[in-house]
C-alpha cells in the first residue's frame, strides 16, 4: 500500500545519495480513496514522526489542501479527521515515485512500491 | 495466546526465494509475546523489520501493537522508530558464501552470516543506535555461537545500549537467543 502514511517516511537509498532524497515526488499517479478506522491517539502519537511540509505539500499535490501548513498546537477533531484521511485513506495505486537528488524512478503497480535496486545502485 | 499468522497462500516454490517460517521465527514470534506489555507500555508507532522475509513476523507484531509497520531502510526515520526486529542471517559460514548470497540474492542469503556468524549482524548493529527512538526496543534473533555475551558487551560500549535476553530455545543443533536492546534504564 502507498499511503502518505509510508511516502512520509521514505527517502531514495540509491547508492551516494545522501542529501535532498526527500520527499519522493509522484507522477502519472491513480489515487483511490479507502475508508480505514479512526484512532486519535494513533495520530497523535505519530505527528512527532512526520515531516509536516513534505506531507502537507504532497497531499497537496495529490488534490488535498485540507492540512495547514504549519502543525497546530491544538489538535481539535476537525483537524484529526483531516490528517486521518490524508494519511490512511489516499492510496496511490499506479505511477511512481522520482528522487528529486538522482531522479532514480520508484514505479507502483497495484498498490505495491517496488523500492528495489539494481545491484550497481546499492550503496 | 496470539495465533501464528496464517500463511497457507505461501506454495512450495516461493520458499526456494523466501525462507520459510522456522524455530527461530517462531522463537522471536513467542519472545515478542512474553514481552507484549513492554512493548505496549513503550506506546510504539514506527516499527521496522529488516529482512522481513515472508512477512510472517512483521504480521505477528501488528497484532500486539496494531500499529503502522514498515518494512523498508529508512534512513529519513534516525531517531524515531520505536521497534526494530532482526532475524538475521546467524549461521557461520565462509566468507565467500556469504558475498556470493548477497550478491546474487539467493536463498542463502537467509542462513549465510560469514565467520562467527556475525558478518551481515555487525553492519546492522552499528546503524541501530541511530535508528532507535528515545523509548525504542530493538529485538535480535542469535545463535549461540554469535558469542552473545560479547554482542551485549559491545552494543553497551560503543552505543550505550543495555540488553536482556528475552528467551532461549534449544531447537535441533542450534541454541537459539532472542536479546532485547534499549537505551539505558529502560530494562525491566
Amino acid at each position: 500500500m502507498v499511503r502518505l502514511i509510508t511516502h512520509n517516511v521514505l527517502a531514495c537509498h540509491a547508492k551516494n545519495c545522501n542529501t535532498n532524497n526527500f520527499p519522493l515526488q509522484f507522477k502519472d499517479v491513480k489515487v483511490e480513496h479507502r475508508e480505514a478506522e479512526f484512532n486519535a491517539d494513533f495520530l497523535k502519537g505519530f505527528l512527532p514522526k512526520l515531516e509536516w511540509k513534505a506531507l502537507v505539500d504532497t497531499a497537496k499535490e495529490l488534490g488535498d489542501t485540507s492540512l495547514p501548513d504549519e502543525q497546530p498546537e491544538m489538535l481539535d477533531d476537525e483537524f484529526l479527521q483531516n490528517l486521518h484521511h490524508v494519511l490512511l485513506e489516499i492510496h496511490v495505486e499506479e505511477g511512481s515515485m522520482t528522487c528529486p537528488n538522482c531522479g532514480h524512478v520508484y514505479p507502483i503497480f497495484n498498490g505495491i512500491p517496488n523500492m528495489l535496486l539494481a545491484e550497481h545502485e546499492i550503496g | 495466546m496470539i495465533p501464528t499468522p496464517d500463511l497457507s497462500h505461501l506454495k512450495k516454490q516461493d520458499y526456494d526465494q523466501i525462507y520459510e517460517p522456522a524455530e527461530d521465527t517462531f522463537l522471536l514470534l513467542d519472545a515478542l509475546e512474553e514481552d507484549g506489555e513492554n512493548l505496549k507500555a513503550s506506546n510504539p508507532s514506527i516499527c521496522l523489520e529488516v529482512g522481513s522475509g515472508s512477512g510472517c513476523v512483521t504480521s505477528f507484531i501488528s497484532k500486539i501493537i496494531g500499529t503502522a509497520v514498515h518494512t523498508a531502510i529508512v534512513q529519513r526515520l534516525s531517531g524515531k522508530v520505536d521497534v526494530i526486529l532482526f532475524n538475521p542471517p546467524y549461521v557461520p559460514t565462509s566468507e565467500e558464501e556469504v558475498i556470493e548470497a548477497q550478491k546474487y540474492g539467493n536463498i542463502g542469503g537467509a542462513w549465510a552470516g560469514g565467520a562467527d556468524g556475525m558478518q551481515v549482524t555487525d553492519v546492522f548493529l552499528g546503524r541501530v543506535e541511530r535508528l532507535l527512538s528515545p523509548s525504542g526496543r530493538f529485538y535480535l534473533v542469535a545463535l549461540k555461537e554469535n558469542n552473545i555475551p560479547k554482542i551485549c558487551k559491545d552494543m553497551a560500549d560503543k552505543y550505550g545500549l543495555e540488553s536482556k535476553i528475552v528467551l532461549q530455545r534449544r531447537a535441533g543443533r542450534e541454541h537459539l537467543f532472542i536479546i532485547c536492546f534499549t537505551r539505558m534504564g529502560l530494562q525491566d
